[in-house]
């Protein structure tokens, strides 16, 4: 059930994205979540699409890994897209109906949405997909380490953050066994209305709950006995080196940015 | 080497004690096994030993350090353990992550980590999975990495916390047989306590210690202490299975030997019994 989501999930790999410096990845992915709205005509985001195909393509995991991690968001996107299309009221009316009517300028900007959705969470779960969870957090804990000034805990939010992640996958699995087991017992899921929906979610929720907690206690042991002491600073066994291909990256999205930067003023 | 003198412990809002008045010493380089029902203290003991717990009232002492919250870091580098669930255990995003979260904790040098975590995952027959994850692996793949992460730290006393309960019986077979050759190349360097349900670890050890209502019961080699049979029966614990042969033997009116057998001295007995007749 949970096993198709892939937020979250790394698959190991040794392409060109896969060995990429972390660091590099996630201020990157940041940057073209921002980028993505510069680009307001079709060559921004035939540029953009392409930018992001050609990443794709650089991970190796091929196309098809990306389009299921989109499927659990396709609801969300096309209602966006409905909505825009339905309530944008400017432009040539194609179709009215009532209050309805769906214009040049609803479908345009439903199109532009979708396509925006589709290549934030594409190029999103680039990072995810091609960096392990650790290697994500470590990358957070340098970038954060100014914050460190103005008292902020950085070692220990980026210790949460690889741990966090670490559990994703098993308490995913947890989740699964217990919705069976409800299922065993009599538990109906996907019938009756929201509310009764919901209700049928409470002995899924609680019995994770209390797992999560006795988890974190056996884990919090674990930890001290091996000699953690959340006050002292710890040595790292992962290092993060910049590489050649990691000024490359660099200078791609550079050139990239400039381009998207061109096509907003020029058009 | 491992001192334990009249030690109590009561958990908060409890009337009765969970350990009460026990008192034993454990040699250097022994392997001890702990065993006892559930509920009968073992893990409190085991928490106590790691500083995990401290109590007032008794006291242990390891290689003349006595456990208490000054000195609990120094204990943290003398002891490793490894937990029952393999999963709650797993604190790093990979093998070899987890193995080197010890290191860490004891600000060792790059280098040296790399060459420590190599060792401790070959040590456990884990090297090529050095970059898996957790999700990846079997129960008892998990348990190893968790053997090898207590063993990177160098500790003196390794303590199994039923390490072995929730695997399966290949999987257990296979973490007892790696903590048999571990504790042969190592010797009298490691001292072993195993805590546990599992009858077979039991006699694999040099001693056994009975707890039951935290009481230490019985303490002897395991020839000693299996021989008791029908008093480790009345107390809700499992007998080895030659144990549990003769005492069905017993039943039917074969007289069976005195003296504790293992499975091997049964099968040698059993030859010498019908050959005679």
């Amino acid at each position: 059930m949970f096993s198709k989501i892939l937020i979250g999930r790394y698959l190991p790999g040794n392409s060109l994205i896969h060995r990429l410096d972390p660091r590099v990845k996630l201020v990157l992915s940041i940057a073209f979540i921002f980028m993505i709205f510069l680009a307001t005509n079709w060559p921004g985001y035939l540029l953009a699409t392409a930018m992001t195909l050609l990443v794709v393509n650089l991970t190796r995991l091929g196309l098809g890994v990306f389009i299921r991690g989109v499927r659990p968001l396709i609801f969300l996107m096309l209602f966006t897209t409905l909505l825009q299309v339905l309530f944008v009221t400017t432009g040539h009316v194609w179709w009215a109906w009532g209050w309805l009517k769906i214009t040049t300028d609803g479908l345009v900007n439903g199109g532009a949405i979708f396509i925006r959705f589709m290549l934030i969470i594409m190029f999103s779960t680039v990072l995810t997909l091609t960096t392990p969870p650790l290697d994500i957090a470590d990358a957070l804990e340098t970038l954060l380490r100014p914050l460190q000034k103005v008292k902020v805990p950085v070692a220990e939010l980026a210790l949460m953050v690889s741990i966090a992640l670490r559990f994703v996958p098993t308490l995913l699995d947890e989740a699964e066994m217990i919705i069976n087991a409800q299922r065993a017992r009599g538990v109906l899921f996907n019938e009756g209305n929201l509310i009764k929906r919901a209700k049928a979610f409470i002995p899924v929720l609680i019995p994770l709950f209390i797992n999560a907690i006795k988890r974190a206690i056996e884990l919090g042991d674990a930890m001290e006995v091996r000699g953690y002491r959340g006050d002292v600073e710890r040595s790292k066994y992962r290092l993060q080196t910049w590489q050649r291909i990691d000024t490359w990256a660099v200078l791609v999205f550079i050139i990239f940015a400039i381009l998207l930067f061109n096509f907003y003023f020029v058009f | 080497m491992i001192d334990i003198q009249n030690l109590t412990y009561t958990y908060p809002n409890r009337a009765e004690p969970a350990l009460n008045q026990l008192t034993f010493k454990i040699e250097k380089g022994e392997w001890v096994a702990v065993i006892g029902h559930n509920g009968s203290g073992k893990s409190t003991l085991a928490k106590l030993l790691t500083g995990l717990l401290t109590t007032e009232t008794g006291q242990i002492k390891i290689n003349d350090l006595i456990i208490n919250e000054e000195n609990i870091f120094e204990i943290r580098n003398l002891v490793g353990m490894v937990f029952q669930n393999p999963d709650n255990q797993f604190v790093g995003a990979t093998v070899e992550d987890d193995v080197a979260f010890g290191l860490e904790n004891r600000q060792i040098e790059r280098p040296e980590m790399k060459t420590r975590v190599k060792e401790a995952l070959g040590r456990v027959g884990m090297l090529e999975f050095a970059k898996r994850e957790p999700a990846h692996l079997s129960g008892g793949q998990k348990q190893r990495v968790a053997l090898a992460s207590a063993l990177v730290i160098e500790p003196q006393v390794l303590i199994l916390d039923e390490a072995t309960a929730m695997l399966d019986p290949k999987g257990r077979r296979e973490m007892i047989d790696l903590v048999r050759a571990l504790k042969i190349e190592l010797g009298a360097e490691l001292t072993v306590i195993s805590i546990t349900h599992d009858i077979d670890e039991a006699a694999h050890a040099d001693r056994v210690i009975v707890i039951n209502d935290g009481q230490l019961i019985e303490k002897g080699q395991p020839a000693q202490v299996f021989n008791n049979a029908a008093k480790l029966i009345e107390l809700g614990l499992n007998v080895p299975f030659a144990e549990q042969l003769k005492a069905k033997l017993a039943q039917r009116g074969v007289k069976v030997p005195q003296t504790y057998e293992t499975t091997d001295g049964m099968v040698n007995w059993l030859w010498q019994s019908i050959s005679k007749q």
